[in-house]
């Protein structure tokens, strides 16, 4: 641990659009996120998540303070190749990020911008639909896929690029159980086993619990910040923000109001019932 | 009288080899003042059967009754059907078009031919019914409005048809806790104060046990569970093989009883949860309880 993916310094950004007020602007952002960690952000719509995250790739960049990107800062424009290769984003549409007509294609796009000579793209193409367990659709017509196929997709396309992090902004909004499944195994297994940063923005409090440390965005800032056991176990504070927190959350919470001694911050079913459980022996 | 759906079975791009059967013989009858959720994976067959209900597609073999009345018989007009049924979209917000939220919601009404008077109180009646204030928005565009407004605004739209059966596809995606609160929360009155009969298709198990009192099942095109919510909810293993699960608080329940605890299974919500807890905990004696 120590080295550092992004630093984010006291960064402000407003949207210059007409007649609208400031929605989703940033006011005064502090974040350091270092290389290997698994982030997760929640918060409302318009909370700033989506503008937070675009300028993590220089998408945006800030009206005032800096994002420095492994040091390279955002707002120089000779980083900005550097920056988009090691940074890869997801977005939330599947469909909005299709741009071939096979599955391998899709995936080679990306490489195929950077100058990649093609046996190299040959062995990323198949490294990176490997990773996502697609291999075997490479033949296959990216818009005839299931919606959690696509993103597994969008994800092996953002591999490609060998990026040292890789953001997703709700890849798993559009998608059925067994889909946002599949992209959260798919993702948690980049991050254990690539070893790429991940930092992954959803409205799901099941897949929050996922990562090593989750940031509570409200109003442009960041509210909370810390590990899932932390920020869940405030309950309170949560629900006065109208966010979710897990079922089982909640359950803990409401049956430690009403006298039981029993931990906050539950976060799985399994820690629910073997809590139940080891209580009975004592 | 409500919905029937007899022996339904659509197939698309028939005769060509990509030819898929999207339904496979599917009988359901929806009564009126019923809350059914409809559940299943993508490509189960879900949206393919709810755009039946209102004559969007036309079955390939079955029949779809519509308060008794054969929708796809000779001489009956679809338009007058789909007055009944209200069908809202999915991300029904990229449907907006209209310059102000008056004009778009007053779209409908106006295509039937009413007096404006009458399309006013009903685009009135109808934003209130979503729960947006017809005076400070009617002039606005919809596109300055947030997310779970913008959808709601699409919503009034088809109730300013009066349809007495209300078709949802997924009408929290997207949103953020809020936004999905409020949209549910609409709904749930529709069919508690005004009577509508309403089929709610959701990913979200935690919203279907929250809300509907049925669930049908779908599975490869056809409705492999139909039953009182709670019922249906029992049944994890059945659930997870076709790719679904069950709340959070349901399954815990579950995990208690393989540990050989005396525990309610058809539990819901967390308050329920949370009773049959404490219960648990008094029944064996237990210091803390």
């Amino acid at each position: 641990m120590g080295e550092e993916m992004f630093r984010v310094e006291d960064v402000s950004f407003t949207y210059e659009a007409e007649g609208r007020d400031e929605v989703g602007a940033l006011a005064g952002v502090n974040l350091t996120i270092k290389k290997g960690e698994f982030v997760v952000i929640i918060g409302h719509n318009g909370s700033g998540k989506s503008t937070l995250a675009k300028h993590l790739n220089a998408l945006l960049l800030p009206s005032s303070g800096r994002v420095l990107v492994m040091g390279m800062d955002t707002r120089d424009p000779s980083n900005l190749w550097k920056i988009r290769q090691n940074v890869g984003m997801v977005f939330q549409n599947p469909d909005n990020q299709i741009v071939a007509t096979t599955v391998e294609e899709d995936v080679a796009f990306g490489p195929e911008n950077l100058g990649v000579n093609p046996a190299e793209i040959r062995r990323r193409v198949d490294e990176a639909l490997d990773i996502v367990d697609m291999s075997r659709y490479r033949k296959h017509a990216p818009h005839l896929l299931s919606g959690g196929q696509k993103q597994r997709v969008a994800i092996a396309g953002v591999i490609a690029m060998r990026p040292s992090c890789v953001v997703l902004d709700e890849p798993t909004a559009m998608l059925d159980p067994s889909g946002r499944a599949e992209v959260m195994s798919t993702v948690k297994k980049l991050n254990a086993e690539e070893g790429i940063t991940v930092v992954h923005i959803t409205h799901f409090m099941d897949e929050a619990v996922m990562g090593q440390r989750v940031i509570v965005m409200e109003q442009g800032k960041i509210v909370m910040d810390g590990p899932p056991r932390d920020v869940f176990s405030r309950v309170e504070t949560l629900r006065g923000l109208q966010l979710d927190v897990p079922q089982v959350t909640e359950l803990a919470a409401t049956l430690s109001e009403s006298g039981l001694a029993i931990p906050r911050g539950i976060l799985t079913v399994d820690e629910m019932a073997r809590y139940i459980i080891a209580e009975g022996c004592a | 009288m409500g919905i029937k759906v007899s022996k339904l079975t659509h197939v698309y791009m028939a005769g060509t080899p990509f030819e898929v059967k999207a339904l496979d013989g599917i009988d359901l009858e929806i009564k009126d003042g019923e809350f059914v959720g409809l559940i299943g994976k993508t490509g189960s067959g879900k949206s393919t059967l709810i755009q039946h209900l209102n004559g969007l597609l036309r079955p390939t073999h079955g029949t779809v009754y519509v308060d008794g009345i054969d929708i796809f018989s000779r001489g009956v007009k679809l338009r007058e059907i789909r007055q009944k049924v209200g069908l809202l979209f999915q991300y029904p917000e990229h449907q907006l078009f209209e310059e102000t939220v008056y004009q778009d919601v007053a779209f409908g009404p106006r295509n039937l031919g009413l007096e404006e008077d009458e399309v006013e109180r009903r685009v009135r009646d109808a934003l209130e019914m979503v729960g947006i204030d017809f005076e400070s928005v009617r002039d606005r565009s919809p596109f300055e409005l947030s997310g779970g407004q913008m959808r709601r605004v699409a919503m009034a739209g088809v109730l300013a048809m009066r349809p007495r059966i209300l078709i949802l596809d997924e009408p929290a995606a997207g949103l953020d806790p809020r936004g999905r609160d409020e949209i549910l929360g609409r709904i749930e009155d529709l069919h508690r104060h005004h009577g509508l009969t309403v089929i709610l298709v959701s990913h979200s198990m935690e919203d279907i046990a929250r809300l509907v009192q049925r669930i049908v099942v779908m599975h490869e095109g056809r409705i492999v569970m139909d039953g009182p919510t709670r019922e249906i909810f029992l049944q994890v293993s059945t659930l997870t093989r076709v790719g679904l699960g069950v709340p959070q608080v349901t399954m815990l329940m579950h995990k208690l009883r393989e540990m050989h605890k005396d525990v309610r299974l058809d539990v819901l919500t967390v308050e329920e949860a949370k009773r049959e807890i404490l219960s648990l905990l008094r029944k064996e004696g237990r210091p803390g309880a």
